[in-house]
């Protein structure tokens, strides 16, 4: 019982990183419908940023995420704004193209420059901390502060969603681009100020991505199947449904690793798929198309 | 010198060409109707002058500036606002939420504050949480015209307001109207219901197959005249 119960606690922090994932993936589609295959890539982009901005000014890896986030935010501004924004609007191959081509590039680019050996971001002590939860169960503190993160940067995307003036400009603009800019909202920046979010998000899931495994340049594609996932199981366009999704599969998958361990990675699609049978259109849909 | 000028304006949806040579011109504090058939180019129009379909700079003129190349949402920021055919709200927008979008990053104060577009429209006031799909289609024009209107424009733009409601409603939103021609707000509607447009307007321009077939004072312009222009037999 009490493994059983482990699994579960265990599926249920591992869904916080799962959702991480997804977050940033669920706040472009949900913004501007494009569907950004290069996510994956981006994530492990980001772990890279802080392993070089950690070993460059000697600090630990949350304080270099902290200085990584303004540059990642204006690097997925720029991303936006200069390359993606030119591929929307001309129908759903364009995005797709242009995002696998990104993809490609940046896993190769990252072979080049840091080769294909795995990487870790090292936080000292607090990686094998934990908290004892009874005398049988414990927690991790890194896998605990990754769920709170996710939990975290999904009530800060609800309140610019839905309390502030930019929230209501990327509602509109999600709803009818059009009318949107009758507003006055100039809709290429729009999108490239949510991009820059999204690599925000993506920065604070590659910091617990680095520090609970290795990562190394090729595995970009994996995380963008799971955040896929946890996306589309929560329903397109709600965040809240993102971090439902990322538990679900989580949870799937520690449950799956526990009856055997080599059923870890499929268990997490058999649940994908099977609430794709019953609930289409995931766990709690916002977006009407 | 005229507000908001169209010259030999032009507008292409790919090969068709919608406009030919279209010559208005609105003055400061005017309304001014466009009327006509299905077709006739009178929406083609006011997307030109807003900017959704972009020309040459110089075929549209708004306060002596050549805005005929700019994008929409620059020409909402020098003053002019559109209330748009269908209303097209926004449905993940409450109804507050609709009006604020209509001034956004802008906080200059105006003639229109929110407490005058509830005042003008008080039946919007109670709903204002609501989500902006659950308001009747009168209602929903209502806040069509209070979104455009918060911006504070200097001409607004109205297309088709009267379609698909009721009389009764159709009358109070043209008696709205009235009441932002009073505040000093320059006003173009674009309209079939011929009775509306001739009660409000100052002028008239008649489209037929995107070409301006009649213009005039409505006193001045005579049953047989419109029918003519407007049906072209």
């Amino acid at each position: 019982m009490i493994l059983w119960t482990n699994a579960l606690i265990e599926g249920v922090l591992l869904g916080g990183l799962y959702a991480l994932f997804a977050a940033g993936l669920s706040l472009i589609f949900g913004i501007m419908r494009l569907v950004n295959l290069a996510h994956g890539d981006l994530i492990i982009l980001a772990a890279f940023v802080v392993l070089s901005v950690a070993a460059w000014l000697h600090i630990d890896p949350f304080a270099a995420t902290l200085a990584a986030l303004p540059i990642m935010f204006l690097a997925g501004f720029a991303l936006q704004y200069c390359l993606l924004n030119r591929a929307l609007g001309r129908g759903l191959l364009p995005p797709l193209l242009v995002t696998f081509g990104l993809s490609i590039i940046i896993e190769n680019g990252l072979l080049e420059l840091y080769s294909a050996d795995s990487r870790r971001l090292h936080g000292g002590s607090i990686e094998t901390s934990s908290i004892a939860l009874g005398h049988a169960v414990s927690v991790g503190v890194v896998p605990l502060l990754t769920l709170a993160s996710a939990i975290v940067v999904i009530l800060v995307l609800n309140f610019i969603f839905y309390r502030t003036a930019l929230g209501r400009a990327f509602r509109a603009t999600a709803d009818d681009l059009e009318i949107s800019q009758l507003m006055g909202i100039d809709h290429p920046r729009i999108f490239s100020v949510a991009t820059g979010l999204a690599f925000v998000v993506v920065t604070i899931a590659a910091l617990y991505l680095g520090m609970r495994a290795n990562f190394d340049p090729t595995i970009g594609p994996e995380r963008l199947l799971y955040a896929f996932e946890a996306v589309i199981v929560g329903g397109l366009g709600s965040f809240w449904g993102t971090l439902a999704g990322g538990i679900i599969i989580g949870v799937a998958q520690t449950v799956g690793a526990q009856i055997n361990p080599e059923w870890q990675i499929l268990a997490g699609h058999v649940a994908f798929l099977t609430i794709l049978v019953f609930r289409p259109r995931g766990l709690f849909p916002r977006a009407v198309d | 010198m005229a507000l908001l000028e169209t010259r030999g304006l032009t507008a292409f949806y790919g090969d068709f060409q919608a406009l030919y040579g279209i010559d208005t011109a609105l003055q400061p504090g005017e309304t001014v109707a466009i009327i006509g058939a299905n077709g006739a180019g009178k929406s083609t129009y006011l997307k030109s002058i807003v900017g959704l379909i972009r020309g040459p700079a110089e075929s549209v003129w708004f306060d002596g500036q050549p805005i005929g190349a700019r994008p929409a949402a620059d020409v909402m920021k020098r003053g002019i606002a559109l209330v748009p055919e269908g209303r097209r709200l926004f449905p993940s927008l409450t109804v507050e939420e609709n009006l604020l979008i209509g001034r956004y990053g802008r906080s200059a104060p105006g003639p229109w504050p929110l407490d005058k577009i509830y005042a003008l429209f008080p039946a919007l006031k109670a709903r204002r949480h609501s989500a902006s799909t659950t308001l009747s289609g009168g209602e929903q024009q209502m806040a069509a015209i209070g979104r455009a209107l918060v911006s504070n424009p200097r001409v607004l733009l109205c297309d088709e307001i009267s379609l698909g409601l009721a009389p009764i409603v159709i009358r109070d939103l043209y008696n709205a109207l009235l009441q932002i021609k009073a505040a000093g707000t320059s006003v173009v509607v674009v309209e079939q219901d011929i009775v509306q447009a001739f009660r409000v307007s100052d002028r008239i321009y008649c489209f037929q197959e995107g070409r301006c077939s009649l213009s005039g004072r409505p006193a001045e312009l005579s049953r047989e005249q419109i029918h003519l222009a407007y049906f072209g037999t």
